[in-house]
């Protein structure tokens, strides 16, 4: 068994899970100003993340120390390289991370309207720039011999990696707005609902786009079928997803565009494969599977952990999902936190 | 280039600002999940209402601080790539492994729990959510150890060889790499020391309620409690920092030379508590010296022999090449005193306390001024103590492997580093000040909004046990 292979899935399924689960809390994230009337319907929207947003942003730190362990070379380049845009992405963390917490210990409108704000551009910032980031990769960068980056930041926003930063932008919003449908009631749900069919038709027009013009940079590609067949079945989710939304199937709309998600990362593993890192000086200096991973025995025993913890680590988060199944109502907000 | 837009130096500032900051949370974290744990346990067993108040109000200055532990530790993991690319090239098959590990293991599960716990309370039996927080305690300590043993193979490289064909360290046994003796001793050295904060946080918000004469019951109990657990945890750092010094003459000789300013290699060594003049030896004015510690210390023989700095300089020399193989003197001296008097005094402020409130007496006022600002002595201590570490391995980034200037990211500038770093120490700033405003509004607080529900509860009830489950409930 080729364990490099097995890990380019295994780092794919972490920025898959990532993204699905951190996508929908930045699309809650960003929503608050849509959707939220007054001060409790905030604190709804904010609880139905609440007890699970660690846990699904703890998907980036492990998808970022598998990259690491599995492989070093293409942590490397692509930390360095990406270096403001991940710079960016980490300061909008921190103060969206905070804010779930520290917002409810102060009293004031104005102590809450900072925290608001911080959970509004701290979830819109990272939906955005991880689409940039990562069309960006599938397209290839300026890579010399060494394997360094040696663009800037503004190279990196070029249209085709501005468009799958929208892609992503909107995708999770509309998967966090789909979020606060199923997991709300009365008013806010109707709202989130009412919003969720607007935001999936600009969604399905750009994702569409996006899509499109990845197969048109791959026509080449050996396993083209692949790259069309995810990027198909992305299409179909999405559009799916829709359709649930308008006859009113919650689950099943949410569940669709996570499902989209999953093809759409898959679709961009396909476009990268045997690359990880394509450099766009010259094919040569391009990081692959093969030249950027880890050694043989690494790898073994990086599989073994993930072999026995992932059945594991799924199980118990997949426990705490089922202990907080429950709808969150205006009533269950109390008037005054602790 | 402009000098002081140097990337190594900047990366240098970042990563010593961002790690030292991250570690300002990090051990309360540790340290007040395991003893949170216990108030918990101890509600759950007894069902006396104090255990409650306590484990509600030390659980809120737990997640207050908690959440700055997690938001700083994403930085951690991004910066070696983004900082240092070439050090992530060079050992990341080796140093990536215990990461994932930490990832897999105990951030997962931290992470789950802590979602759990806080918003669990009136979802889950109470023995469930009792296991929830011992959990918790069990996937942060776990967390410290993979950390730590990551960090071990940067001050004592094991289980490895070097690949010279893709010139990088490769993996060979990663038992080796997880019994690392540096980090089978620092490990305990850190727990007990996170501890030491943890009890002395709750000794001083107990102090500050008893010298207010409110919530006598709650904090007569928390104060005796903090006390004993800070002098228990500072045994246990004293007899784990012996052995770790053991451990760093045999693998970092020039780290003890450094700590003591020692440079001619000396038998029946003795250990100087404080130098006025420079510690190099070369104007010392006057000195305390304790004589024979120094070689006890590092060989358990009094007239043990200390190599001392210019042999090791020299030996280092001849086995890899010309330079400079000292870390800087001053830092390593000082910050080795400080780390073990910082530390040795709060475990002294504890016994006076226990002395002072022995058999139910009550100290005067001026007693609990002490206590509440003794409070960050040991966190100091910790601070101090990685600087010791840390600046004690330059001029390597692996020790005898890599030098700290051939890990910095080849393709980052020097503006690039400023940028961040000012990024960083803006936010850090400012989100200091909140944090600590919180908690210490948190404390002042005490377990008043508990003590509400219990008067309600107390109408028709003992006050005792049946606490309402929904009463429980946090809600962000």
């Amino acid at each position: 068994m080729d364990l490099a292979l097995l890990w380019f899935g295994i780092v794919g399924f972490f920025f898959i899970g990532y993204f699905v689960l951190d996508g929908f809390d930045f699309g809650v994230g960003m929503a608050l100003p849509f959707l939220a009337k007054d001060d409790t319907d905030k604190r709804v929207m904010i609880n139905t993340i609440g007890p699970v947003w660690d846990l699904n942003e703890t998907w980036l730190i492990v998808a970022g120390a598998s990259l690491f362990a599995a492989f070093p070379y293409w942590y490397a380049t692509l930390f360095d390289g990406f270096y403001l845009a991940l710079l960016l992405i980490l300061l909008a963390l921190i103060a969206r991370g905070v804010s779930f917490e520290y917002r409810r210990l102060g009293r004031s409108d104005q102590w809450k309207a900072w925290f608001d704000g911080m959970i509004i551009v701290g979830s819109a910032v990272p939906a955005l720039l991880w689409g940039v980031a990562f069309a960006n990769i599938i397209q290839g960068v300026a890579i010399d011999e060494t394997g360094t980056y040696v663009g800037t930041l503004f190279d990196l926003l070029n249209p085709y990696g501005l468009l799958g930063g929208l892609t992503t932008l909107l995708l999770f919003f509309t998967h966090g707005v789909q979020f606060v449908a199923l997991k709300t009631d009365g008013e806010l749900k109707e709202r989130a609902h009412a919003l969720s069919v607007k935001a999936g038709l600009v969604t399905i027009v750009v994702a569409a786009a996006f899509l499109v013009w990845t197969i048109v940079q791959h026509l080449g590609a050996p396993h083209l079928a692949f790259i069309v067949g995810f990027a198909a079945a992305a299409a179909v989710a999405l559009i799916g997803s829709w359709v649930a939304n308008r006859i009113r199937r919650e689950g099943w709309a949410f569940g669709l565009t996570a499902a989209t998600v999953v093809f759409a990362v898959l679709t961009i593993l396909a476009a990268l494969y045997p690359n990880v890192m394509p450099s766009t000086i010259d094919p040569a200096y391009s990081l692959t599977i093969e030249n950027a991973s880890s050694s043989q025995y690494t790898l073994e025993v990086m599989t073994w952990v993930a072999v026995v913890m992932l059945p594991l680590v799924l199980a118990y988060q997949g426990f705490t999902y089922w202990v907080f199944r429950k709808r969150v109502t205006r009533t269950a907000i109390p008037v005054v936190a602790h | 280039m402009v000098e002081w837009l140097d990337p190594l130096i900047l990366a240098r500032w970042q990563f010593g600002l961002t790690t030292l900051y991250h570690f300002l949370f990090v051990p309360l974290t540790i340290g007040m999940v395991i003893l949170v744990a216990m108030f918990q346990t101890a509600w759950v067993r007894t069902a006396k209402l104090k255990y409650l108040h306590l484990t509600r109000l030390f659980g809120k200055i737990f997640l207050i601080n908690f959440a700055m532990g997690v938001v700083t530790g994403i930085v951690q993991e991004f910066q070696f790539g983004m900082n240092w690319s070439d050090y992530s090239r060079f050992v990341g098959d080796v140093f990536g492994a215990p990461l994932a590990m930490e990832g897999l293991l105990a951030f997962f599960l931290e992470a789950s729990m802590i979602g759990l716990w806080i918003f669990g309370w009136d979802k889950l039996p109470a023995k469930l959510h009792l296991a929830v927080i011992w959990l918790l305690a069990l996937s942060t300590t776990l967390s410290a150890y993979f950390i730590l043993a990551a960090n071990a193979f940067m001050q004592n490289p094991v289980g490895f060889e070097i690949n010279e064909e893709l010139g990088r360290a490769e993996l060979t046994d990663i038992g080796a790499v997880l019994t690392n003796p540096v980090a089978l001793t620092q490990f305990p050295h850190t727990i007990f020391a996170s501890i030491m904060f943890a009890a002395v946080v709750i000794v001083a918000v107990a102090a500050y309620h008893l010298s207010k004469g409110q919530y006598l019951d709650e904090m007569r109990t928390a104060l005796r409690f903090g006390l004993i657990v800070n002098v228990i945890a500072f045994v246990g750092v004293a007899l784990s920092g012996d052995q770790l010094s053991l451990v760093m003459v045999e693998t970092q000789p020039m780290k003890m030379a450094a700590a003591e300013a020692l440079y001619q290699t000396t038998a029946g060594a003795s250990f100087s508590i404080f130098t006025w003049g420079t510690p190099d030896g070369s104007s010392e004015l006057f000195s305390i010296r304790v004589p024979y510690l120094l070689s006890i210390l590092s060989t358990q023989d009094p007239m043990g022999t200390v190599e001392g700095i210019n042999d090791l300089q020299a030996q280092y020399q001849t086995e890899f090449g010309p330079g400079d193989y000292t870390p800087i003197i001053w830092i390593t001296y000082w910050s080795f005193r400080w780390m073990i008097g910082l530390g040795a005094l709060s475990a002294l402020v504890s016994l006076v306390g226990l002395w002072l409130t022995r058999g139910g007496r009550t100290p005067s006022g001026w007693a609990w001024k002490v206590a509440i600002w003794a409070a960050p002595l040991p966190l100091l201590a910790s601070l101090v103590g990685w600087t010791f570490t840390e600046m004690g391995r330059q001029p390597w980034i692996v020790f005898g492997l890599m030098r700290t200037e051939d890990g910095v990211s080849p393709g980052v500038t020097g503006l690039e580093v400023l940028i961040s770093l000012i990024a960083f120490t803006l936010i850090y700033g400012v989100l200091a000040v909140v944090e600590f405003r919180l908690i210490v509004r948190a404390a002042v607080d005490g377990p008043k909004e508990w003590a509400k529900y219990d008067a309600d509860q107390h109408d028709d009830e003992a006050g005792t046990g049946s606490v309402d489950p929904a009463k429980l409930a946090t809600v962000y």
